[in-house]
């Protein structure tokens, strides 16, 4: 490889003539306005932290797949439903029995999936002095079937009752839902399937469509006591990228994974293929007792396993994502890219306008700095940005070690997390991956980008 | 009596690999004691073993609180001793750096190898061999298609076969493992077809023809994912090696002569190509050590990588620090395995020329 003669604004000019290479700047630019969303909307320092908050999420479905899934599949799954206060169908009426308040609500909702819910949650809010209200909650089918689904008193202001996990109440409808079927099937019948399911006489269970109503029934022991319900049918489907199973829309972690990821990348590879740019003309340039020193360090730097290194350092010093970074550039800094540059810095060295520059007197550190570095940085470039991706990679390989900064929300802690939350075995493929689609579009667009660059700086390539 | 060249060369290189290979167990070893505080962790894991084996032995039931105590201390103090623990920090570091060396790593602090020991070089010794199998088998696969594909393009280079092979080279942006969870997908959550990892079936099988097939049968899918993530890369750097060689003035001479075209593409082209095609070998091999950390990992694959992610998983120092030694050693060995083959083909070494 040669010195090339381009400069950085040429290269660029040529660059957005390969088809190639505009498809991976429209990836590149795509990221980086995620990435400029993320941190605007969200500053860096609070995104862990939400993540990390699991009462955040309740109002989320569990491992519900991306809602775009619905379209490619003939198995419609339902999205998460609320039905009740302040929304639409939602009808009240009072009464008075026995001296206390009766409040009968009653909610409709329509519901055209095949698939089941995969949580049913009354969310109430109250307040009462004296005795907690009851709460009477009935399920009626498109059919006209009426089910009780038992009574309740909450306690507190604000209460989550989840009905789905009664098992009193789970006992009892698997019981009315075999009768109903007349044989006992060779699938589980949970509250959602018994509260949704067409009575079929064999295969797979589906939900019944139609107009479904539920009727709550409160009674109110005291004149001032207040009430108002929710009920919401957690779904199997959500958003763009679907939810995981501590129900955090990944949607968000993609998001704030973007800028952490491109600047890990751009920040690792930049430093150290400038650092070892320097260190190389250093070598190149002075030659001598400096240049074997550097050129030992870099036989040394060859024999490090890297990879263990790194675990050994983040592991013993509990190093967060920075610290991991800084540690990987020093890890670097004398790679095997040295020797390749001070080959270039040498032949640059017995150049005519450099031995000029030292004919004028011109200092060392001026010749270096302004007359050797930006010639040979241009044939760096494609390099620089083809192992951008390496470093992407390289944390979300230290996150897949268990190493992930439990601080910050990567890409790689979110397949990480996939992978010990089952989702390969229990078959939640959005949660690898769409995480995995990010790291891949990472990786191609710096990819396409650094081709098309070797190209043009490398032009017995092109001729080919 | 006069040494041949190559000899000279490859004695001076493999004395000078051993010494990085001392310098970087220093390193690790100085890293991994962080001041002294592994000694730290390494004297209350002691003291707690001490107190517990003394609080578990009847013999010392009758004991009042003060002399069992007293016993506790001295049986700790007996044990730093023992370990060499007590010796200053310098010397201390020499000792682990001889241990290191000589692979004579101590006692892992709760790892224990598959025959129940805890000893460190057994633990590491049992892995090695899995590690070499997979990662070896995986590295020369892709160096023959690498080079047979490389060759072949540059014969027939501008055909569809080679636009597609660079279209696709940006594939190779993807590392091995990272396929491998792809793989695993597809393979084992979806298909149903392969293992998702592991190295035999369990029970192993009992005849040696079936337990080498189930073998055979694990390594499919981790193989599989390194060699597509270098495929398109590898063929795409030979072939542009082997243009670049074959547009030389010699080739053309040689062409004028009326040299055979398989002639050409022998002598002229591919062997002086394959001196640098041996070097990104030699740092593909070298980086395979690295990456199969990870790969061991998502295959569960029972090598040094996956012990050495238990091992953090386990916050077991001394296996920590083992793995690091015997990857450094595998890099030198790699890297003198690659240097004698370099000697082979190259023959300005063999002439024991200096300054390449």
């Amino acid at each position: 490889m040669s010195v090339s003669e381009y400069t950085l604004k040429g290269i660029f000019k040529e660059l957005m003539r390969y088809k190639s290479a505009l498809v991976g700047l429209a990836i590149l630019v795509f990221l980086v306005a995620l990435s400029l969303y993320a941190l605007i909307f969200t500053p860096y320092a609070q995104a862990g932290e939400i993540w990390n908050d699991q009462n955040r999420w309740l109002a989320y479905p569990r491992n519900a797949a991306p809602e775009w899934y619905n379209f490619f599949s003939s198995k419609k799954l339902p999205p998460s439903i609320l039905i009740g206060e302040g929304l639409p169908n939602h009808k009240s009426e009072e009464a008075e029995r026995e001296g206390y308040r009766v409040i009968t609500y009653l909610d409709s909702f329509t519901y055209n999936y095949d698939d089941f819910p995969s949580e049913l949650v009354l969310l109430i809010n109250t307040t009462y002095s004296g005795s907690p209200p009851t709460v009477k909650v009935y399920w009626i089918k498109p059919s006209g079937e009426e089910l009780n689904l038992s009574a309740y008193r909450p306690r507190n202001i604000s209460e989550s009752i989840y009905i789905s996990n009664n098992l009193i109440l789970e006992r009892d409808l698997e019981e009315y839902a075999i009768d109903k079927l007349g044989f006992t099937p060779n699938y589980t019948i949970t509250i959602p399937v018994a509260l949704f399911m067409e009575y079929k006489d064999k295969g797979e269970p589906t939900a019944m469509k139609g107009n479904y109503t539920v009727r709550v029934e409160v009674t109110l022991y005291n004149r001032s006591d207040t009430f108002s319900y929710r009920l919401l049918m957690h779904g199997k489907v959500y958003g763009i990228a679907g939810t995981d199973i501590y129900r955090r829309p990944l949607e968000l972690g993609l998001i704030w994974g973007a800028p952490v990821a491109l600047s890990f990348g751009i920040v690792a590879s930049v430093t150290i293929t400038f650092v070892q740019l320097i260190f190389a003309a250093i070598s190149g340039y002075y030659g001598g007792k400096t240049d074997s020193l550097i050129q030992r360090l870099t036989e040394i730097y060859m024999i490090i396993p890297f990879v263990p290194f790194i675990v050994t350092i983040s592991i013993l010093y509990g190093l967060d994502i920075w610290r991991l970074l800084l540690i990987i550039i020093v890890l670097s800094i004398f790679g095997t890219s040295v020797k390749t540059y001070r080959v270039w810095v040498m032949q640059l060295k017995t150049s005519p306008y450099v031995e000029a520059a030292i004919a004028y007197g011109a200092s060392n550190l001026r010749i270096i700095a302004l007359y050797i570095l930006p010639r040979i940085l241009p044939p760096v470039v494609p390099s620089l940005v083809l192992s951008i991706p390496s470093y992407v990679f390289l944390e979300a390989a230290l996150a897949i070690l268990g190493l992930s900064d439990p601080k910050v929300v990567s890409w790689g802690r979110i397949i990480e997390e996939a992978f010990a939350g089952g989702a390969v075995y229990k078959g939640y493929y959005h949660w690898v991956l769409i995480p995995s689609a990010m790291l891949i579009l990472t990786a191609i667009s710096f990819a396409l980008i650094g081709l098309a660059l070797d190209r043009i700086v490398n032009p017995r390539l092109r001729e080919m | 009596m006069r040494i041949p060249p190559l000899a000279k060369v490859l004695i001076k290189r493999a004395f000078f690999l051993f010494l990085m290979v001392i310098i970087v167990t220093y390193l690790t070893i100085l890293i991994a004691n962080a001041g002294g505080y592994v000694d730290e962790i390494m004297i209350s894991d002691i003291k707690f073993n001490v107190a517990q084996r003394v609080s578990a032995n009847p013999l010392y039931k009758g004991l009042s609180i003060e002399e069992r105590n007293k016993l506790i201390e001295r049986l700790v103090e007996d044990e730093i001793r023992l370990r060499g623990l007590d010796k200053p920090f310098p010397i201390r570091s020499l000792i682990y750096l001889w241990n290191g060396l000589t692979l004579d790593l101590g006692r892992s602090m709760y790892m224990t190898s598959d025959t129940g020991s805890r000893l460190v070089r057994l633990i590491i010794l049992e892995r090695l061999p899995q590690t070499i199998l997979l990662f070896t088998t995986a590295t020369v696969i892709i160096f023959l298609i690498g080079l047979f594909g490389g060759l072949y393009l540059s014969r027939n280079f501008g055909s569809f076969l080679d636009k597609l092979t660079i279209y696709l080279s940006p594939t190779s942006a993807i590392p091995g493992w990272f396929y491998g969870i792809l793989l695993i997908l597809i393979f084992y959550s979806y298909l149903h077809v392969l293992p998702p990892g592991g190295m035999v079936d369990y029970p192993p099988p009992e005849e040696p023809v079936a337990y080498f097939l189930s073998v055979l049968k694990h390594m499919i899918l981790p193989v599989a994912a390194w060699v597509i993530s270098s495929f398109f890369i590898e063929i795409y750097y030979n072939r542009s090696f082997f243009l670049t060689y074959s547009t030389e003035d010699y080739v053309e001479a040689a062409k004028a002569k009326g040299v055979p075209p398989s002639q050409i593409e022998r002598r002229y082209i591919l062997r002086p190509a394959l001196p640098p095609i041996i070097t990104s070998f030699a740092f593909a091999v070298v980086l395979s050590w690295s990456g199969a950390i990870i790969t061991e990992t998502v295959f569960n694959w029972p090598g040094l990588g996956r012990t050495l992610a238990m091992a953090i998983g386990f916050f077991d120092v001394p296996v920590i620090v083992g793995i690091t030694v015997v990857f450094a050693y595998l890099i030198a060995a790699t890297t003198f395995i690659l240097e004698i083959i370099y000697g082979i083909v190259d023959p300005r070494i063999r002439a024991g020329v200096e300054g390449i």
